[in-house]
């Protein structure tokens, strides 16, 4: 790390390290490319043009900023903390994955790069560069496992009219850790000229870095807007976690802040005591996998073990190397909700605020849920609504026995 | 002492002025017992130096081959610890052939890298191969297990230019495996023998270990090919794919053994095909 000490948000070191995480775990193939992104990425940083070009798409093309909303009738229904939401299920798209999606773009584009791919699990970031390849006229192709292609069906036909290819992967599990493994497979093989965009603050350095530095718009944002509506910081965010894209996004400028207390939320599946969970902190092990360390879902022997979530967007068995290292830090706190509570949040949250929050985010609503009744009325919560629930109905019809 | 098994297979090979076969399949494949009848055949028929795969359930630069052979073995109950209880078992019998681990660097991690260099030692492991732990990643497996005696070989890829080829090729030892395409195992065999022929070279001004050349080979006129132009020849994909066949029909430990063999003894016979331009050389 950096030998400043006054703060947490310098990281990671010049190999990609935060603390004994991240790294560079990749074949051979791959090093050299992965050597020149983290160039090009270096001098697009240094380049005026760079970041005007992403802020003026940014603005015009995915909405942003987007708003800070108050969630009043949650905040009376709960009965204790203010409430807010950071509205990032209002980007085009219907996600926060269009932020990065938006940055790596625009750094294919300066690399010569003239194809690209992507992996997608709850198919939010697979819709995310299917749209931006579409705007810049690239091709796309999207591995996707196959059971997520079964539970994701509006968005793999988004994909589809945006003209991406979808490739199903039916390898392990089917669901995103195989989707990744099988882009890393088309990435080693069409070397030349492929960029793979990677949807979450995971993977090889420099991905971590560039996925957090591209999302951190979010905390950006909610900074400057909770400063506006309420003159101060406010003393809690929540963000749910799969790799943590979102939640690093939002986490990273306020890292600095020690009165902000900040929790990340695990996906905790039917239970963390039944194995059926994809809560990588709460229940595993420090590992390497698609490139870097960090905690992962693993056997004794080293074996990957497959996730579970009711949402295919946190069903992914590690999270980003950054957050494994917040976590041993002690600066964020990393807590768990369940299938069952964040349903529950989800349909408290359509009727109380008409705001149908995708799976992902009702994790983190339903974090909300257990510690604001009990915290002072004057406590702030910010919350990052990170996705829309459209791409879920037929999930969540289905769990309540609807038939639509 | 490990190391010297390869060197002297090499040397070995350098008197009879021939390429050697570097044999791969996947230890545990498609249950521990078969796989050991296929392993204690291998020497005799004609495979040179072994490298047995390590199971792992996410082999990110395996094709589909040798990615279902790993979890056959893992359903058969495979872990690391069964992988180097098979080297030792092999080693009863056999002291001579290089026996080269393959894998991927989780289940290292997990087993404890000082622990595992110690236990491949005994078992009587040569050398590592470890496809994502490259030169950057150096100090918290490679130094250690250099150090300890056991080779760490080094795969260079096409995309490892003339700059990188040096950090590459730093901290290695037995020999040096050079990926023949970019893309996966069990891909097409590259037919460029050119380009082939110029990184082999490159190699080899940057080092003086034997170059092993691999990915795509699956047949014995293309070792013939790469007998010609390298040290050894590396089959995976095609030997794993037999193994699978017998399997699928329902063949006993034996009759898979037996059958994976005499394709082995096929490819060896492509390694002779140098013979006389390596005099030359």
């Amino acid at each position: 790390m950096s030998t400043r000490h006054n703060t947490l948000r310098s990281g990671p070191d010049a190999n990609g390290h935060f603390g004994i995480f991240g790294g560079r775990f990749v074949a051979e193939t791959l090093m050299p490319l992965i050597l020149d992104l983290e160039q090009a990425y270096n001098a697009a940083k240094q380049d005026p043009a760079f970041a005007e070009e992403l802020d003026e798409l940014l603005q015009n093309y995915a909405g942003r900023p987007s708003p800070l909303y108050f969630a009043e009738r949650l905040t009376e229904h709960f009965g204790g903390a203010k409430i807010y939401f950071k509205r990032d299920e209002l980007n085009h798209t219907g996600s926060h994955k269009i932020n990065n999606c938006l940055g790596q773009i625009l750094l294919a584009r300066r690399m010569g790069k003239t194809r690209i791919i992507a992996e997608t699990g709850a198919g939010q970031h697979g819709v995310a560069a299917a749209t931006v390849a579409a705007r810049f006229g690239l091709p796309c192709i999207v591995y996707m496992g196959a059971a997520d292609i079964e539970r994701q069906q509006p968005n793999v036909f988004r994909m589809k009219l945006l003209g991406a290819e979808i490739v199903p992967v039916t390898a392990g599990t089917g669901t995103l850790k195989d989707a990744m493994n099988e882009a890393l497979r088309d990435w080693v093989t069409n070397v030349a000229d492929t960029f793979y965009i990677i949807g979450t603050a995971a993977g090889p350095h420099p991905y971590p870095t560039l996925v957090r530095d591209f999302q951190s718009v979010i905390g950006r944002e909610a900074r400057e807007q909770m400063y506006a509506q309420e003159g101060r910081l406010p003393d809690t965010l929540v963000a749910c976690i799969g790799g943590g894209s979102n939640a690093i996004g939002l986490f990273h400028p306020f890292l600095d802040d020690p009165d902000v207390k900040i929790y990340g939320v695990e996906a905790a599946g039917k239970s963390i005591e039944s194995g059926a969970h994809a809560a990588s902190i709460a229940g595993g092990e420090p590992g390497v996998l698609h490139g870097n360390r960090t905690y992962l879902l693993q056997t004794e022997d080293g074996q990957i073990k497959d996730a579970h979530s009711i949402s295919a967007g946190l069903d992914y068995p590690g999270i980003g190397p950054e957050h494994a290292w917040l976590h041993e830090s002690g600066r964020v706190g990393y807590v768990s909700a369940s299938d069952s509570e964040a349903l529950a949040a989800f349909q408290l949250c359509s009727r109380l605020e008409g705001i149908i929050p995708a799976l992902e985010p009702s994790h983190a609503l339903a974090f909300v849920a257990k510690i604001a009744p009990d915290l002072p009325k004057e406590h702030i919560i910010c919350m990052n609504l990170c996705g829309r629930g459209d791409k879920d109905i037929f999930t969540v019809a289905r769990l309540l026995g609807e038939d639509i | 002492m490990a190391g010297q098994r390869i060197e002297k297979r090499f040397a070995a090979l350098k008197e009879e002025g021939r390429a050697g076969l570097v044999t791969f399949i996947t230890a545990g494949d498609p249950d521990p017992d078969t796989s050991f009848e296929i392993l204690r055949g291998l020497p005799a028929a004609g495979a040179d130096l072994i490298e047995l795969g390590m199971p792992f359930s996410d082999p990110m630069a395996d094709g589909p081959s040798i990615q279902t052979a790993g979890l056959r073995a893992l359903e058969a109950g495979m872990t690391l610890a069964k992988t180097l209880a098979l080297v030792t078992r092999f080693r009863q019998q056999d002291a001579h052939t290089p026996i080269i681990l393959m894998g991927y660097y989780n289940p290292i991690y997990r087993y404890g890298t000082d622990r595992f260099i110690a236990d491949a030692l005994s078992a009587g492991v040569d050398g590592v191969i470890v496809v994502d732990l490259p030169p950057e990643a150096d100090e918290e497996f490679c130094i250690p297990a250099l150090r300890a005696g056991l080779n760490f070989i080094r795969l260079t890829a096409p995309t490892t230019d003339d700059k990188r080829m040096p950090t590459v090729l730093a901290h290695t030892g037995g020999f040096v495996y050079y990926v023949s395409i970019t893309g996966i195992t069990g891909a097409a065999a590259s037919n460029d023998l050119e380009t082939i022929a110029s990184a082999v070279s490159r190699i080899r001004a940057n080092c003086a270990l034997p170059v092993a050349v691999g990915f795509g080979l699956k047949a014995a006129e293309h070792i013939a090919a790469i007998a010609k132009i390298a040290d050894a020849a590396v089959v995976g994909t095609a030997i794993v794919d037999r193994i699978a066949a017998g399997h699928a029909a329902g063949h006993d430990a034996k009759r898979i053994a037996a059958d994976t063999h005499r394709f082995v003894s096929e490819l060896a016979a492509g390694t002779h095909a140098g013979q006389k331009d390596k005099v030359a050389k």
